[in-house]
Protein backbone atom coordinates (compact mmCIF):
# COMPACT_ATOMS: atom_id res chain seq x y z
CA UNK A 1 0.00 0.00 0.00
CA UNK A 2 1.41 2.94 -1.07
CA UNK A 3 -0.04 6.69 -0.78
CA UNK A 4 -1.57 6.99 -4.48
CA UNK A 5 -3.53 3.68 -3.41
CA UNK A 6 -4.65 5.38 -0.63
CA UNK A 7 -6.08 8.51 -2.30
CA UNK A 8 -7.59 5.58 -4.59
CA UNK A 9 -9.26 4.18 -2.29
CA UNK A 10 -10.01 7.00 -0.11
CA UNK A 11 -13.72 7.49 -0.94
CA UNK A 12 -14.11 3.64 -0.74
CA UNK A 13 -12.81 3.72 3.20
CA UNK A 14 -14.33 6.80 3.70
CA UNK A 15 -17.46 5.01 3.14
CA UNK A 16 -16.82 2.08 4.63
CA UNK A 17 -17.08 0.25 1.73
CA UNK A 18 -13.63 -1.93 1.94
CA UNK A 19 -13.20 -5.52 2.81
CA UNK A 20 -11.06 -6.01 6.16
CA UNK A 21 -8.00 -6.85 4.62
CA UNK A 22 -8.08 -3.83 2.06
CA UNK A 23 -8.95 -1.67 5.50
CA UNK A 24 -6.22 -3.03 7.71
CA UNK A 25 -3.80 -2.41 5.09
CA UNK A 26 -4.99 1.03 4.47
CA UNK A 27 -4.99 1.44 8.45
CA UNK A 28 -1.05 0.12 8.45
CA UNK A 29 -0.34 2.77 6.45
CA UNK A 30 -2.12 5.42 7.59
CA UNK A 31 0.03 4.70 11.32
CA UNK A 32 3.16 5.85 9.88
CA UNK A 33 2.56 8.30 7.09
CA UNK A 34 1.39 11.69 8.63
CA UNK A 35 0.59 13.16 5.21
CA UNK A 36 -1.76 10.55 3.94
CA UNK A 37 -3.50 10.93 7.66
CA UNK A 38 -4.14 14.22 7.54
CA UNK A 39 -5.73 13.71 3.67
CA UNK A 40 -7.77 11.29 4.57
CA UNK A 41 -8.52 13.15 7.93
CA UNK A 42 -9.51 16.65 6.38
CA UNK A 43 -11.31 15.16 3.78
CA UNK A 44 -13.75 13.07 6.02
CA UNK A 45 -14.35 16.54 7.79
CA UNK A 46 -14.86 18.13 4.23
CA UNK A 47 -17.60 15.81 3.63
CA UNK A 48 -18.99 15.90 7.55
CA UNK A 49 -19.36 19.68 7.39
CA UNK A 50 -21.14 19.55 4.01
CA UNK A 51 -23.48 16.59 5.26
CA UNK A 52 -23.92 18.64 8.80
CA UNK A 53 -24.38 21.98 7.21
CA UNK A 54 -27.90 22.93 7.72
CA UNK A 55 -29.75 24.93 4.94
CA UNK A 56 -30.50 28.52 5.44
CA UNK A 57 -34.17 29.28 5.58
CA UNK A 58 -36.32 30.24 2.37
CA UNK A 59 -36.11 33.79 1.86
CA UNK A 60 -39.68 35.20 2.39
CA UNK A 61 -40.75 35.88 -1.38
CA UNK A 62 -39.73 32.59 -2.21
CA UNK A 63 -41.48 30.91 0.49
CA UNK A 64 -44.74 33.49 -0.18
CA UNK A 65 -44.61 32.13 -3.68
CA UNK A 66 -44.48 28.55 -3.01
CA UNK A 67 -47.08 28.14 -0.65
CA UNK A 68 -49.39 30.45 -3.81
CA UNK A 69 -48.56 28.07 -6.26
CA UNK A 70 -49.20 25.28 -4.09
CA UNK A 71 -52.69 26.81 -2.52
CA UNK A 72 -53.45 27.17 -6.42
CA UNK A 73 -52.97 23.61 -7.55
CA UNK A 74 -53.17 21.34 -4.04
CA UNK A 75 -57.05 23.46 -3.21
CA UNK A 76 -58.06 22.57 -7.14
CA UNK A 77 -58.10 18.71 -7.36
CA UNK A 78 -57.09 16.14 -5.72
CA UNK A 79 -53.54 14.55 -6.48
CA UNK B 1 -2.06 10.17 16.90
CA UNK B 2 -5.10 8.00 17.31
CA UNK B 3 -5.47 5.94 14.07
CA UNK B 4 -8.55 8.04 12.08
CA UNK B 5 -12.11 6.60 12.17
CA UNK B 6 -14.20 6.45 9.07
CA UNK B 7 -16.63 9.02 9.13
CA UNK B 8 -20.08 7.32 10.13
CA UNK B 9 -23.06 6.30 7.99
CA UNK B 10 -24.86 9.44 6.55
CA UNK B 11 -27.43 10.54 9.23
CA UNK B 12 -31.09 9.56 9.34
CA UNK B 13 -32.20 12.78 6.91
CA UNK B 14 -36.14 11.20 6.99
CA UNK B 15 -37.81 11.03 9.58
CA UNK B 16 -40.06 7.61 11.19
CA UNK B 17 -43.60 9.32 10.02
CA UNK B 18 -42.58 10.12 6.49
CA UNK B 19 -44.84 7.39 5.23
CA UNK B 20 -47.64 8.19 7.21
CA UNK B 21 -47.71 11.58 5.90
CA UNK B 22 -47.51 10.13 2.44
CA UNK B 23 -49.95 7.53 2.30
CA UNK B 24 -51.86 10.71 3.98
CA UNK B 25 -51.32 12.52 1.24
CA UNK B 26 -52.51 10.24 -1.39
CA UNK B 27 -55.81 9.81 0.37
CA UNK B 28 -55.86 13.54 -0.42
CA UNK B 29 -54.92 14.54 2.93
CA UNK B 30 -54.00 18.28 1.66
CA UNK B 31 -52.70 19.35 4.74
CA UNK B 32 -50.43 16.14 5.05
CA UNK B 33 -48.42 17.04 1.80
CA UNK B 34 -48.12 20.88 2.99
CA UNK B 35 -46.38 18.98 6.16
CA UNK B 36 -43.92 17.46 3.65
CA UNK B 37 -43.13 20.44 1.65
CA UNK B 38 -42.75 22.03 4.85
CA UNK B 39 -40.34 19.91 6.08
CA UNK B 40 -38.50 19.74 2.89
CA UNK B 41 -38.61 23.17 1.12
CA UNK B 42 -35.20 24.59 2.30
CA UNK B 43 -33.18 21.05 1.36
CA UNK B 44 -34.71 21.52 -1.81
CA UNK B 45 -34.12 24.75 -2.80
CA UNK B 46 -30.68 24.32 -1.06
CA UNK B 47 -30.41 21.55 -3.75
CA UNK B 48 -32.14 23.56 -7.05
CA UNK B 49 -29.94 26.69 -5.91
CA UNK B 50 -26.65 24.35 -5.90
CA UNK B 51 -27.41 23.28 -8.90
CA UNK B 52 -28.58 25.94 -11.13
CA UNK B 53 -26.38 28.53 -9.64
CA UNK B 54 -29.05 30.78 -10.30
CA UNK B 55 -31.93 32.18 -7.91
CA UNK B 56 -34.85 32.54 -9.95
CA UNK B 57 -33.72 28.92 -11.52
CA UNK B 58 -33.59 28.40 -8.15
CA UNK B 59 -37.24 29.13 -7.18
CA UNK B 60 -38.67 27.73 -10.32
CA UNK B 61 -37.10 24.28 -9.95
CA UNK B 62 -38.22 23.90 -6.90
CA UNK B 63 -41.77 25.10 -7.29
CA UNK B 64 -42.22 22.77 -10.10
CA UNK B 65 -40.46 20.25 -8.34
CA UNK B 66 -43.15 19.92 -5.26
CA UNK B 67 -45.94 20.51 -8.29
CA UNK B 68 -44.93 17.90 -9.99
CA UNK B 69 -44.44 15.50 -6.83
CA UNK B 70 -48.20 16.00 -5.86
CA UNK B 71 -49.24 15.35 -9.65
CA UNK B 72 -47.46 12.03 -9.39
CA UNK B 73 -48.14 10.98 -6.05
CA UNK B 74 -50.53 8.03 -7.34
CA UNK B 75 -47.41 6.79 -9.42
CA UNK B 76 -45.30 6.78 -5.79
CA UNK B 77 -44.92 3.20 -5.01
CA UNK B 78 -42.94 3.50 -2.12
CA UNK B 79 -40.25 0.87 -2.71
CA UNK B 80 -37.73 4.35 -2.44
CA UNK B 81 -38.07 6.65 0.65
CA UNK B 82 -40.56 9.73 -0.56
CA UNK B 83 -37.00 12.06 0.10
CA UNK B 84 -35.61 10.18 -2.33
CA UNK B 85 -37.71 10.02 -4.77
CA UNK B 86 -38.12 14.16 -4.44
CA UNK B 87 -35.24 14.36 -4.93
CA UNK B 88 -34.59 12.99 -8.49
CA UNK B 89 -37.62 15.02 -9.39
CA UNK B 90 -35.86 18.44 -8.31
CA UNK B 91 -33.00 17.10 -9.74
CA UNK B 92 -34.30 16.47 -12.64
CA UNK B 93 -36.03 20.22 -12.52
CA UNK B 94 -33.01 21.67 -11.96
CA UNK B 95 -31.11 20.01 -14.78
CA UNK B 96 -33.46 21.46 -17.28
CA UNK B 97 -33.31 25.17 -15.80
CA UNK B 98 -29.24 24.50 -16.36
CA UNK B 99 -28.92 23.29 -19.57
CA UNK B 100 -31.49 25.95 -20.88
CA UNK B 101 -28.92 28.43 -19.48
CA UNK B 102 -25.66 26.59 -20.72
CA UNK B 103 -26.43 24.48 -23.35
CA UNK B 104 -23.14 23.83 -24.20
CA UNK B 105 -21.89 23.08 -21.14
CA UNK B 106 -23.93 19.99 -18.98
CA UNK B 107 -23.63 17.26 -19.94
CA UNK B 108 -23.26 14.57 -17.45
CA UNK B 109 -22.97 11.22 -19.04
CA UNK B 110 -20.15 12.36 -21.22
CA UNK B 111 -16.97 10.99 -19.98
CA UNK B 112 -15.02 14.26 -17.91
CA UNK B 113 -11.25 14.11 -17.07
CA UNK B 114 -11.25 12.77 -13.62
CA UNK B 115 -7.65 13.09 -13.59
CA UNK B 116 -5.09 10.89 -12.13
CA UNK B 117 -5.59 11.25 -8.66
CA UNK B 118 -2.02 11.82 -7.21
CA UNK B 119 -1.31 12.59 -3.38
CA UNK B 120 -2.68 16.39 -2.87
CA UNK B 121 0.16 18.95 -2.33
CA UNK B 122 -1.41 21.07 0.06
CA UNK B 123 -1.30 18.82 3.32
CA UNK B 124 -2.12 20.66 6.74
CA UNK B 125 -4.40 19.89 9.99
CA UNK B 126 -7.21 21.57 10.05
CA UNK B 127 -7.36 21.77 14.12
CA UNK B 128 -10.11 20.58 16.55
CA UNK B 129 -12.83 21.88 15.49
CA UNK B 130 -13.25 23.74 11.74
CA UNK B 131 -16.83 24.42 12.10
CA UNK B 132 -16.78 26.69 14.96
CA UNK B 133 -14.56 28.75 13.53
CA UNK B 134 -17.09 30.75 11.51
CA UNK B 135 -20.37 31.57 12.52
CA UNK B 136 -23.79 29.52 10.78
CA UNK B 137 -23.44 32.25 8.31
CA UNK B 138 -20.19 33.32 7.45
CA UNK B 139 -20.19 28.82 6.92
CA UNK B 140 -22.73 28.97 5.04
CA UNK B 141 -21.72 31.09 2.58
CA UNK B 142 -18.14 29.65 2.80
CA UNK B 143 -19.80 26.42 1.51
CA UNK B 144 -21.87 27.33 -0.97
CA UNK B 145 -19.12 29.63 -2.28
CA UNK B 146 -16.67 26.48 -2.69
CA UNK B 147 -19.31 24.46 -4.26
CA UNK B 148 -20.18 26.98 -6.82
CA UNK B 149 -16.36 26.58 -8.34
CA UNK B 150 -16.74 22.82 -9.04
CA UNK B 151 -17.72 22.05 -12.52
CA UNK B 152 -21.57 20.88 -12.97
CA UNK B 153 -20.29 16.65 -13.30
CA UNK B 154 -18.61 16.78 -9.43
CA UNK B 155 -20.58 19.77 -7.64
CA UNK B 156 -24.00 17.57 -8.85
CA UNK B 157 -23.14 14.14 -7.54
CA UNK B 158 -20.95 15.63 -4.52
CA UNK B 159 -24.33 17.23 -3.79
CA UNK B 160 -26.35 14.04 -4.11
CA UNK B 161 -24.01 11.86 -2.50
CA UNK B 162 -22.53 13.98 0.34
CA UNK B 163 -25.54 16.72 1.01
CA UNK B 164 -28.43 14.85 -0.03
CA UNK B 165 -26.97 11.85 1.44
CA UNK B 166 -28.26 9.28 -1.65
CA UNK B 167 -26.43 6.19 -2.01
CA UNK B 168 -24.01 5.77 -4.85
CA UNK B 169 -26.62 3.48 -6.65
CA UNK B 170 -29.59 5.70 -5.92
CA UNK B 171 -27.58 9.05 -7.34
CA UNK B 172 -26.28 6.51 -10.36
CA UNK B 173 -29.95 6.58 -11.20
CA UNK B 174 -31.21 9.67 -10.77
CA UNK B 175 -28.42 10.81 -13.16
CA UNK B 176 -28.27 8.19 -15.65
CA UNK B 177 -24.76 7.67 -14.30
CA UNK B 178 -22.76 4.40 -14.04
CA UNK B 179 -21.83 3.39 -10.57
CA UNK B 180 -17.53 3.62 -11.54
CA UNK B 181 -18.59 7.28 -13.01
CA UNK B 182 -20.39 8.01 -10.24
CA UNK B 183 -17.61 7.00 -7.80
CA UNK B 184 -14.89 8.17 -9.96
CA UNK B 185 -16.55 11.96 -9.58
CA UNK B 186 -17.31 11.92 -6.23
CA UNK B 187 -13.62 10.97 -4.97
CA UNK B 188 -12.77 13.87 -6.92
CA UNK B 189 -15.13 16.44 -6.05
CA UNK B 190 -14.20 15.72 -2.38
CA UNK B 191 -10.73 16.22 -3.02
CA UNK B 192 -11.80 19.14 -4.97
CA UNK B 193 -13.55 20.37 -1.98
CA UNK B 194 -11.06 19.41 0.20
CA UNK B 195 -8.58 21.36 -1.00
CA UNK B 196 -10.28 24.71 -1.36
CA UNK B 197 -11.70 24.58 1.88
CA UNK B 198 -8.02 24.07 3.09
CA UNK B 199 -7.81 28.57 2.70
CA UNK B 200 -10.26 28.46 5.49
CA UNK B 201 -9.61 25.87 7.73
CA UNK B 202 -5.69 25.47 8.23
CA UNK B 203 -4.50 25.04 11.39
CA UNK B 204 -2.05 27.22 10.71
CA UNK B 205 -4.92 30.31 10.65
CA UNK B 206 -5.54 29.48 14.03
CA UNK B 207 -2.38 29.71 15.76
Amino acid sequence: MNCKNIIKELSNYLDEGLDSSLKASIEKHLEHCEDCRIVVDTTRQTIQIFCNSEPAPLPDDTRIRLRDALKNRLRRTPA
Amino acid sequence: MNPIQPHPLPSQVVKDDEPVLVAAAKAGDVSAFETLVGRYERKIFRLTQNITQNREDAEDAMQEAFLKAYEHLGEFQGNSRFYTWLVRIAVNQALMKLRRRRPNQVSLDEEVDTGQETMPREVEDWGPSPEERYGQTELSRILSGVIAELEPPFRIVFQLRDIEELSTEETAEALGLSIPAVKSRLLRARLKLRQKLNRYFRGSENS
